[in-house]
This record gives structure tokens, sequence and C-alpha cells, in this order.
């Protein structure tokens, strides 16, 4: 078991090192030169030169590439221009609310996804299974950002329930309870279509594993229908939605985008946003690989998961 | 006979699916289905419409500003849905902007389509290296969260809609390479594309003219599952302000402007995301209805929850009161169907089975005749839908199973009948140990506790002779080999004393040595305990070293009874003879094994009289000519045939 979980954490490497690479490339792929566009087009030959030199830039990529891996390694993520701070610093500093928000949500949608699931499979035709899956198919096909606007008029503004933007209350706030307050908007938003997928895959799996022959068997042996929908059927079927659970966190960790720009949270999505647009390349390198790398190790989380439920893995 | 077998395989799956096309679980889900879709095809079409035909319907410049008539609400004069902070009227702007992020998301989609089946046609149909590489590369992609990806894709070529598209097309493609490649794997494995190769086709005719066509279904699937996403995505883009740059407008792009004055003018942003949610729900469920036809997995009713016990709605229920006198088990004309679509298979068309304390019944008869449904009837174990019991009874002693409560039928399941199923694999929970599946078992049925429960198991392992016991409980199934899984079911099966056991081809998934211990372990079990056993099998050899009496069946109906002595000896019905005859004799390599010709009948359209007729060599025109009663030759001995084996003159015409 330690030796599956240690080679599983092996084999994440290479993808690690791969996604380095594909971050690398993207980056050195953008059109123009990146000293004149550091510079603007008004920048003298002679600066150009000198600042392709200080970057770097005048040596092969695969050279270049590893010196800017060595750097990683050190931490070294560049400087932000826009912010004039470390990138490495700024990155840090919000991924732990790309980290909070993105959690939260992905417990919520696992916990509702996986109930609206199994109520829908085991009643399946009644009216709960439709009333879930119409829920679904609505959840399914709303845009986030769309949903987020419509909480914050009918919760913020409307009912005052819940603050309209922000991570902690400006005056007075910070502390556990103030930071749910302000969670629980946008962590609901980002779960909403994390939840329709995780349900309606549950809802599949549920209803193949249910005419599993050893389905029949725990039926045979006399077990009561709970039992067998509830400990034999739910564990087999949990055994195929965990690895999209996983998935899922990668859509919640993107769509943490739109849910940071419209609850203007202080996370890494608001961040790249703004660093897009104000080309502030270094910063988009370093948010998009720790997000990438955080990703990763929620694959990794789940294939573990996985493994502790299903012995034919280990 | 293997060109036999290739044409019935190349035929039978378009039989299958010209009947399902027709016949789903229930009539109303598949109206229901066909309603939403037929509802978003509406909507969708709707709207492709409205945008298409943007520029000639008489609505105002989408770009042109009116100062003064800023932040117009809903329904006002002139301006149906308002206008937005400049002035410009939000319904023709809605229209443009739909016009816009339809053509984006469609592209995005097609470009997405071509590239990713493109690579997943290759690396499925290359195989080796090739596609180690190419996938690679994909799981590459796909380790990065998907709208991230997009970003940074964006973030390289700059914000602007058209990078957008790109950005959106390019993190989509590694879906549809890697449900492509899985098709195309198993495709260029097939027998067609191997006769292609053969006839001297190139690789690009192959690959376009073999394998395309077939792998058309599943993309077709994926665009329709991932356009919806596509127009969603490129929205957020635009939303962020990285996709549709002023003037230029999308849907995703209003919402973006729109919103910041969300507490001042709602409606500017809340109408343009409305829209959004309409087309992608429109989609979603067209695309729903698509992969309901298009996927094969979703046909049939596959996907249709079983009950916990046969559906009984009989039509004929025989006298309850005449008991056997002696049998613990006494099923008499037992019926069970089932109703797929608009056709219903007579799976077991009038069964009786008489099972005696400590007596072993073989239920003999070829797969597809109806013995595995009768033997799965008798505890309601035929999952319904589709199965349903339409007539018979079924006295456990006094009892009749079929007007039992659901709770008695629990009870008796696993207590005082129980069953041993054919493939100890599956039938065995894979997540649990074998000892918490045997305690589970043992405590549905007896209150002790989970340790004494436990050395229950442990002896109940030593009766089937598993070596180290208390070890093996510890056991996963798949750590065990098939002949220890058998010894489990069947461990599991005496956990409570049992008076019958209904064994469902214990032996045929196990080899022969293996299948010889099981037999004797069977045999000696029911000597000790002096269970009634029913045991299903197709295989004569097996049935002559374990049953007392033998029960034939053939389409549904039995066809001849007997003792095992009897029959083997001397065989009546023409098919108990062939049954008879495909049995190997150890020491005569020489006997000539004669597979019977032909297949059984399907079950719901069965001829009148003799269904075993057109197989037959003996067959008679009489022999179609009516139901063929059972005939009397002898206390318990049988045969439902006009013209059975050792009365000759009549056969040979």
């Amino acid at each position: 078991m330690g030796l599956y979980i240690a080679k599983r954490l092996l084999a994440a490497i290479p993808v690690l090192f791969g996604l380095t690479i594909i971050v690398f490339v993207i980056m050195a792929l953008i059109p123009g030169d990146p000293a004149t566009a550091i510079l603007g087009s008004y920048a003298t030959p002679e600066n150009v030169a000198k600042l392709n030199k200080d970057l770097g830039l005048d040596k092969p990529m695969v050279q270049q590439y590893f010196i800017w891996l060595g750097n990683l390694f050190q931490g070294d993520l560049g400087r932000s221009y826009t912010l004039n701070r470390p990138v490495l610093d700024e990155v840090m500093e919000r991924f732990w609310a790309t980290l909070i928000l993105a959690g939260s949500a992905l417990v919520l949608c696992s916990i509702l996804g996986l109930i609206a699931g199994v109520i829908s499979a085991v009643r399946q035709f009644s009216w709960a299974d439709k009333l879930i899956t119409f829920i679904v198919l609505i959840g399914i096909s709303t845009p986030s950002f769309w949903l987020g606007l419509l909480l914050i008029l009918a919760f913020s503004v409307q009912l005052k329930w819940f603050p309209v933007s922000g991570m902690y209350a400006i005056y007075g706030g910070g502390g556990p309870l103030d930071l749910l307050h302000h969670l629980f908007l946008p962590a609901v938003t980002l779960a909403a279509v994390a939840t329709g997928v995780i349900a309606r895959l549950t809802r599949t799996a549920m209803l193949e594993v249910l005419r599993q022959d050893y389905i029949r068997t725990a039926r045979a042996k006399g077990l009561s229908e709970r039992r067998v929908i509830y400990r034999h059927a739910f564990k087999a079927a949990l055994v195929a939605v965990i690895p999209v659970i996983g998935i899922q966190a990668g859509f919640v960790l993107g769509g943490a985008v739109y849910i940071e720009t419209v609850f203007q949270w202080p996370g890494i999505g608001s961040m790249l946003v703004k660093a897009i647009s104000t080309r502030d390349l270094l910063l988009v390198q370093g948010g998009v690989l720790v997000v990438a790398a955080a990703y990763v190790l929620f694959n990794l989380a789940a294939d573990v998961v996985q493994t502790l439920i299903d012995p034919r893995l280990r | 006979m293997s060109d036999q077998a290739a044409v019935s395989t190349g035929q039978q799956p378009e039989k299958r699916r010209k009947k399902d096309r027709k016949g789903r679980p229930s009539v109303l889900r598949l109206l229901l289905n066909n309603q939403l879709a037929t509802a978003g095809l509406v909507i969708f079409s709707l709207i492709v419409l409205v945008a298409a035909l943007a520029p000639i319907l008489p609505l105002p410049d989408p770009d042109a500003t009116a100062p003064a008539d800023r932040l117009q609400p809903l329904f006002s004069a002139g301006h149906l849905l308002g206008t937005d902070a400049l002035g410009r009227d939000i319904l023709s702007r809605l229209i443009w902007g739909a016009r816009v992020s339809l053509a984006v998301g469609i592209s995005a989609t097609l470009i997405a389509a071509f590239f990713g089946s493109l690579i997943g046609l290759l690396a499925g149909y290359a195989g080796g290296r090739t596609d180690t590489l190419l996938m690679r590369g994909i799981d590459m992609v796909m380790a990065f969260p998907y709208i991230l990806l997009a970003l940074a894709i964006v973030a390289v070529l700059g914000p602007g809609l058209l990078n957008a598209l790109y950005a959106i097309a390019v993190v989509n493609v590694p879906f549809f390479a890697r449900n492509i490649r899985g098709i195309a794997l198993g495709l260029s494995r097939r027998e067609f594309v191997d006769a292609a190769r053969l006839s001297g086709k190139s690789h690009a005719q192959i690959l376009f003219g073999e394998v395309l066509p077939n792998v058309l279904p599943v993309i077709i699937i994926t665009m329709s599952t991932t356009i919806g996403w596509m127009i969603l995505e490129t929205a957020g883009l635009s939303f962020l302000g990285l996709g549709a740059q002023p003037p230029q407008a999308d849907l995703g792009s209003m919402l973006g402007e729109g919103r910041k004055i969300l507490f001042t003018a709602p409606h500017v942003s809340i109408v343009p995301g409305l829209m959004i949610f309409v087309l992608v729900m429109s989609i979603n469920l067209l695309g729903d209805g698509v992969r309901d036809i298009l996927d094969p997995r979703l046909k049939s009713g596959s996907l249709t929850r079983p009950t916990a016990r046969t559906a009984v709605e009989r039509k004929s229920v025989p006298a309850t009161d005449v008991r056997g006198e002696d049998a613990v088990l006494d099923v008499r004309g037992l019926k069970t169907e089932f109703e797929i679509g608009s056709s219903v298979y007579r799976a077991v068309g009038g069964v009786d089975l008489k099972i005696r304390k400590g007596e072993c019944l073989g239920l003999v008869g070829e797969s597809g005749s109806g013995k595995s449904v009768s033997a799965m009837s008798i505890m309601g174990l035929v999952p319904t839908p589709p199965g349903r019991i339409v007539g018979g009874v079924a006295m456990l002693g006094d009892e009749d199973l079929f007007s039992a409560s659901d709770e008695r039928i629990r009870q008796l399941r696993g207590g005082a009948v129980s069953h041993v199923f054919q493939d100890p694999l599956s039938t065995l929970h894979p997540l649990y140990t074998v000892g918490d599946q045997l305690i589970e078992a043992i405590r549905a049925h007896q209150p002790l506790s989970h340790a004494s429960a436990r050395q229950r198991a442990a002896e109940l392992l030593a009766t089937v002779r598993i070596p180290n016991p208390e070890e093996r409980l510890n056991a996963y199934p798949h750590e065990l080999s098939g002949g220890m899984r058998q010894r489990i079911c069947i461990a599991m099966a005496l956990a409570n004393a049992a008076d019958v056991i209904i064994a469902d081809e214990p032996t045929t998934a196990l080899d022969v040595t293996v299948q010889a211990q099981v037999l004797s372990l069977l045999a000696a079990l029911r000597r000790d305990h002096d269970t009634g056993i029913l045991f299903i099998t197709h295989d004569f050899g097996v049935v002559s070293a374990i049953c007392d009496r033998v029960a034939v069946m053939y389409a549904g109906k039995i066809v001849e009874t007997g003792t095992t002595e009897e029959i083997l000896a001397d065989p009546k019905h023409p098919y108990t003879g062939k049954l008879i005859d495909c049995v190997p004799v150890l020491g005569q390599p020489e006997r000539r094994l004669d597979a019977i010709e032909g297949r059984p009948p399907v079950v719901n359209a069965l001829p009148p009289g003799c269904a075993f007729a057109p197989r037959c060599p003996r067959a008679q025109p009489d022999c179609l000519q009516g139901e063929i009663a059972m005939r009397d030759f002898g206390p318990e001995r049988g045969a439902r045939c006009l013209h059975p084996l050792g009365e000759e003159g009549s056969a040979d015409v």
C-alpha cells in the first residue's frame, strides 16, 4: 500500500516536468520579441539587445529552459513588472485563497453530487429522479459567471444574507466565520456545474453496478435492499466516480477564474485575468504553473483514495 | 462453421438495432426523452434561424449609441429588452451577439473535432509507438485544468475573439482524440480492416473508407456533448474581457459589460446570460437525445435499475393445495417472460420441477433454453425490468414463493434456499474480503456477534476444504484461484443450512480437474446435510457425476424427464440424444462428437408444435401441428415427442 502510493508519487514527477515544458514552450511561442513587448515599440535597438541578454533570450531554447527550470527549483519565477514584486510571493499569497475556494467547492460538489446521483438511480423514473435530472441539466447548462451574478442579486442585494464580494469584511473582518460568510456564495456557484456532472455520473455508475452479478449474489444472500444498495452497490460505484471527482478538480480550479472575478475573490484566477490584460506574462506563467501543479496533486489524491477503496489496484 | 458464425454475428447486431430503436425501457420515458430532445432541437433551430436572419430582420443598429436613451428598462417603447449603458438596443445586440457566439462555438467544435479525430484515428490505427507518443502528448495537455490552458493560450496570443476560438478549440482536442482513439484501436483489429488491408487498399483508404465511417457516431456524440461547453467557455473568455473586443460583441462580452452596472441596471447583464443559458441548455437537450440514440450502452434499457425481486403478474395460478408428497421444492407451471420494447420473449413457458430432500435434480439444456431463467425465477432473482413471472407456483414446503411478501423472500434467500452461480469472479464482490462477504451472509440470517460469525465463516471454509481458513478470510476474491472462489461461493450457500441449493452452472467456468473437485464437494455436502440441489448445466458429463434425476429443457419447456440412468441409457427425445452425444467419453477418442446443428430458437415468436423440429433429424410434418403433450414412459419418466428415439419405423422415412 505504502509502496503503491510511493509509486504514484514518483509517476507524478514526469507529469510535473511535462507541465513545466508545456508552460515554457507556450511562453516561448509568444509572437514578437519579448524585450520589445516589455520596453514598448519606441525602445532603442541597443536597449532591446541588452534586455534580451539580461533575460537570457540570446541563448538556445533548450538551454533557456534548463536555466528557467533551475531558477524554478530555487523558487525564482521571475519578477512581475506590473506589481514590481517576485512572482512567487504574489502567486503563493493568492494560491491559498484559490485553494480555499476550490477546495470547498470540490467538497461541496462531491457530497451533493453523490447524494443526488444515488437518489436518482435508486428511485429511477420517480419524480425525485426527474427533478434531480432536470436540476442537473440546468446546472450543467448555466454559465457559472452568470449564476454568480444572479446569486449576488438575490442573496446579497435583495436579501442581504451574504456579502457582495471579497474574502473578508474590510472593517472588523477576519476570522473563520467571516471567511465562511464570504465563501458561501462563490463556493456554491463554483460547485454548481461540477455537482451536476458528478450526479449524472453517479447515477449511471449506480445503475451499471446494480446490474452486476455480485449484486445478484448480495440479494441471493438475503441482504436487505438498503444494504445491497448502500453497502454493495455504492462502494463499487464510488470506484468509478472518484477519478471523475479528480477531473472535476480541474474544472473547479479553472472555473475559479470566473468566480474569483465575479466575487472579487483575491485568488490566482482574478490575478491571471488582470495579468493577461496587462500582458504580465511572467505572472501568468507562475500562476498557471502553480494551479496546474495543484491539479496534478488533486488527481494524485483521487488515485490514492481509489486505491484505498479498490484492493484490485494495489 | 466459422463462416456461419461470421455471418450470423454480422447480422445479429443489425437485427438487434432495429428492434431496440423501436423499444426501450418504458414508452413514457422514451417519449419524455424525445420531447426534451425535440424541445432542444426546436429552441436551438429557432436561435440559429434568428441569428442567421439578423441582417434582414428589422432591428436597430446594434452598435448605434444613444446617450439620451441609456439604460432603458425592459419592455420600454421601441426597446423590447431595454438599452445598455450606451443606449444601444439590447434585443438587437442580443441577436447579433448570439450570431457571433454561435459562429465561434460551432467553428471551435469543428476545428477540435477535425484535429482531435485525426489524432485519435491515427493513434488508434497505427498503434504501437505512434499511439504511445500521441497519447502521451494528449495526456500532457489533459494534465492542465481545461480553462487554465485556454487562458494560457489567450495570454500568449493576446486577447481577441479569434484567439479565444483557437484556445477553446485546442483544449477540446484531447476529448475527441481520446474517445476516437479508443474506438479506432478496437476497429483496426477487426476482420473487415484486415480484409481491406489484404485487398491492397492503402492506409489512407482504409482509415477514411473503413475506419472513419465506423467512428462517425462517436465523433457526433462527442461533438454534441462538447459544443455546449465550447459556447460556454468562449462566452466565459469574453466575459473576462479576453474574447470579443469592443465594438464587436458576443453574448459573453455583453454580460461582462453589463456586470459593471449590475446593481443599477441588472437586466443589461441578466438578459445575455439568460440567452447563453437557453442556448446551451437547448444544445445539451439535443445532445443528450443524440447520445441516447447513438450510444449502444444506453440502448435496450441496459441502464434501468432492476428491482430487488422479480415482478409477479400471474395470469394462471395452479392449485397450491395439491402437495407433491415428499418434495421440498415443487415448481408447477412456471412461466417467465421478458418484455423488451414491443416484443415479449417467453423464456419459460410452463415448467414443472420437483426436488426431494437430499435429491439432486439436473436441469439440462443449451444456453438460451430458459434453464437459468427458470431457476432464477424461483427466488425472484430475474431482473425486473424486463423480466416478470406470469404464471405458476413455486411451493417451498407449504409456502407459495410467488405470493410471499418481499420480506419473507429476503428471509428465505440465503436461508432455506441458497444459490451458487456460474462465474465466481463476477459473483463475489470485488471490494470486500471473502471473510466480510461470508460473515455478512451468516449475520443476515443468524443473530451472531461479528466474532462468532467469523468463527463460523472459518468453519465453513474448512467444510469446503479450503486450507488455512482463518487466513483466507482476509483474502479478496481476485487473490484466489477460480476453484477456490467457487468453494467460497459454495461455503456461502451452506452458511445457513439451506434446504435447497440452486446451482446455476457452478462448474462451467472452471477447468476440468477443479470441476471434478467441486462436483465431489457438492455431492458430499448433499449426503451430509441432506440438502436438495437444483443443478443447472448443459453438460451431460456433469449430470452423470452428480444428478439423481434429470429434466431436459428446450425453448422454455421441459422436453424430457427421468432418472439419470434411464435418460443416459435410453433417451427418448432426439434433443436429449443429441446433448448426450456431445459428451466426450474417456478412452474413446474415436467417438464422434456431434455439435447440434443450428441454434435454439428465439422465444418471442415460437412456431406451433415442437420447437426442436427445425433442427431434428426425425421431424415429421405432424411435429409442427400443435402443442405436443408430455408422453409418459413410466413413473416420473416422460418426453414431449411424437417420434421418440427407439421407436423406429415412424422415423426412417
